[in-house]
């Protein structure tokens, strides 16, 4: 019995002047912390998503108090909001947040495409993939196993009729969901954008009407009549040039296979706004 | 502190080398393989890391054995060396992380995110705990521990230049990433068999 009390006590000893000594040395040695480092950090969501290119919001906080020149407005999460507050805490112009929504550039639900497999793997795109280019018919197309909708932080994606669905109104335009997609199907865009090619088959158009009838088949009636010229079709498939691009949607009405679809697309930040 | 084993030079000497390359950490007795396969992608990462496991093996050392020999041995609580090893080892990194970033910021930052990551890491226990099992006094366990951190710098190196080359290569799709490298791994830790028994009749 004694022995026991003598070993905890002196594991316990042992440990408390460890913690003694680490808690008294970073006190004493303590490195002054730029202090607007906590305030940037504060502003910042918190998602560490990754958008601004830097290794989370504690990485991105860093390089606006120490880095020259680092921009106020690369959160699009935070959106404006955020690069206002981050502006005046800095003292530099406030720049606009181009907000961004994730689109998914597949149609191909159960009734327009089918499955090649009855696929029972593990439930993830990425394994699914790994299996003979994937479950669909179409091997560039949504799988519906939903790895983007389990990344996604706001629940913006929903999978419905075998394929994932983006709720813009829910979107943070945070990009996470695009870097897990096998199929590389998810871009992120402005979201003032209102014309989206929704397919990313690059098959020959007889290939890809066999596999799926939602599929964009090449049949250049949207460069011919784009009347700003900002549609073109590169191996197979249309796309959209958001430069030239009017968003008057003259593409989706006249695309045989509406794979050409406008619509709204406005991010969770347009409708702070609204 | 009977039973403890004296070397004279010549032990010492083989001491370091077998530590090096026969009883190499990494290679040999598969510890610290995490650190190994995470850090080993850039030589000047890989050196990085090295020289901090080097430094953080000899240190705890220093502090270990005096720990095993006049704390814990002389009550019979040598059955707690694990643990009180542990214990010790992470806060003395944490000291040190401390005082660097105090004194010598340069060297902090050059070490960087590879100290803590060393706290844990079980080549560095294992350097101590083996000190005390394999009853070296305290100079050749100070020297082992030397000799075990070059190894682990040997190791990373090496395998920071086999990296560099696979990366060039292209790979069978199904061995891409993390299997390539294991493949790779074990081709070099078969090669450092060929190590055994040279240092005790290069020095014997």
């Amino acid at each position: 019995m004694e022995g026991i009390v003598f070993a905890i006590v002196s594991v316990t000893v042992i440990g408390i002047v460890c913690a003694v000594m680490l808690a008294v040395a970073s006190k004493v040695m303590a490195v002054k912390e730029d202090e607007r480092f906590p305030a940037v950090r504060e502003c910042l969501p918190g998602a560490n998503c990754g958008a601004c290119g830097y290794a989370g919001c504690d990485g991105y906080a860093h390089a606006l108090v120490e880095g020259e020149g680092v921009k106020t407005n690369l959160c699009v999460p935070g959106a404006d909001n955020v690069s206002r507050k981050l502006s005046e805490l800095l003292g530099v112009a406030f720049e606009d947040v181009v907000e961004k929504v994730a689109v998914i550039k597949c149609r191909g639900d159960c009734s327009v495409t089918s499955e090649k497999m009855d696929y029972q793997g593990i439930e993830s795109c990425k394994a699914a993939k790994l299996l003979f280019g994937g479950t669909g018919k179409c091997s560039f197309g949504c799988m519906g196993l939903g790895d983007c909708a389990a990344v996604c932080p706001n629940n913006a994606i929903c999978l419905e009729n075998g394929i994932a669905h983006v709720n813009t109104r829910l979107c943070i335009g945070c990009g996470m969901c695009a870097s897990v997609c096998p199929n590389k199907l998810i871009t992120i865009m402005p979201d003032i954008e209102k014309v989206i090619v929704t397919c990313s088959n690059t098959e020959k158009g007889a290939v890809t009407r066999k596999e799926c009838t939602h599929g964009c088949i090449a049949c250049k009636k949207c460069e011919k009549e784009c009347p700003v010229g900002a549609v073109t079709v590169v191996d197979n498939l249309a796309r959209i040039d958001y430069d030239k691009c009017t968003n008057c949607g003259h593409c989706a009405e006249v695309c045989p296979t509406h794979c050409i679809v406008k619509g709204d697309f406005s991010g969770i930040h347009r409708m702070d706004q609204e | 502190m009977e039973g403890i084993i004296h070397l004279d030079f010549r032990g010492i000497i083989i001491l370091l080398m077998s530590a090096v390359f026969v009883n190499n950490y990494v290679l040999q007795k598969f510890l610290g393989i995490c650190s190994f396969l995470g850090v080993s992608k850039k030589l000047d990462q890989a050196t990085g890391m090295s020289i901090a496991v080097i430094f953080v093996m000899m240190l705890s050392t220093a502090v270990t054995w005096p720990i095993q020999y006049y704390l814990l041995n002389p009550h019979g609580l040598g059955y707690l060396q694990t643990i009180v090893f542990i214990l010790v080892i992470a806060a003395l990194v944490q000291l040190v992380e401390i005082v660097l970033k105090k004194y010598i910021p340069a060297l902090h930052s050059a070490m960087g995110i590879y100290l803590p990551l060393i706290t844990t890491n079980c080549a560095v226990l294992a350097v101590t705990i083996l000190n005390v099992d394999k009853q070296y006094d305290f100079l050749a366990s100070m020297v082992n521990a030397l000799g075990s951190g070059l190894g682990y710098f040997l190791a990373m190196v090496m395998f920071s230049g086999v990296r560099s080359r696979m990366e060039s290569e292209e790979t069978p799709k199904a061995f891409e990433g993390l299997p390539i490298l294991l493949v790779a791994a074990s081709i070099v830790s078969v090669s450092f068999f060929g190590f055994a028994g040279v240092i005790e009749n290069l020095f014997g």
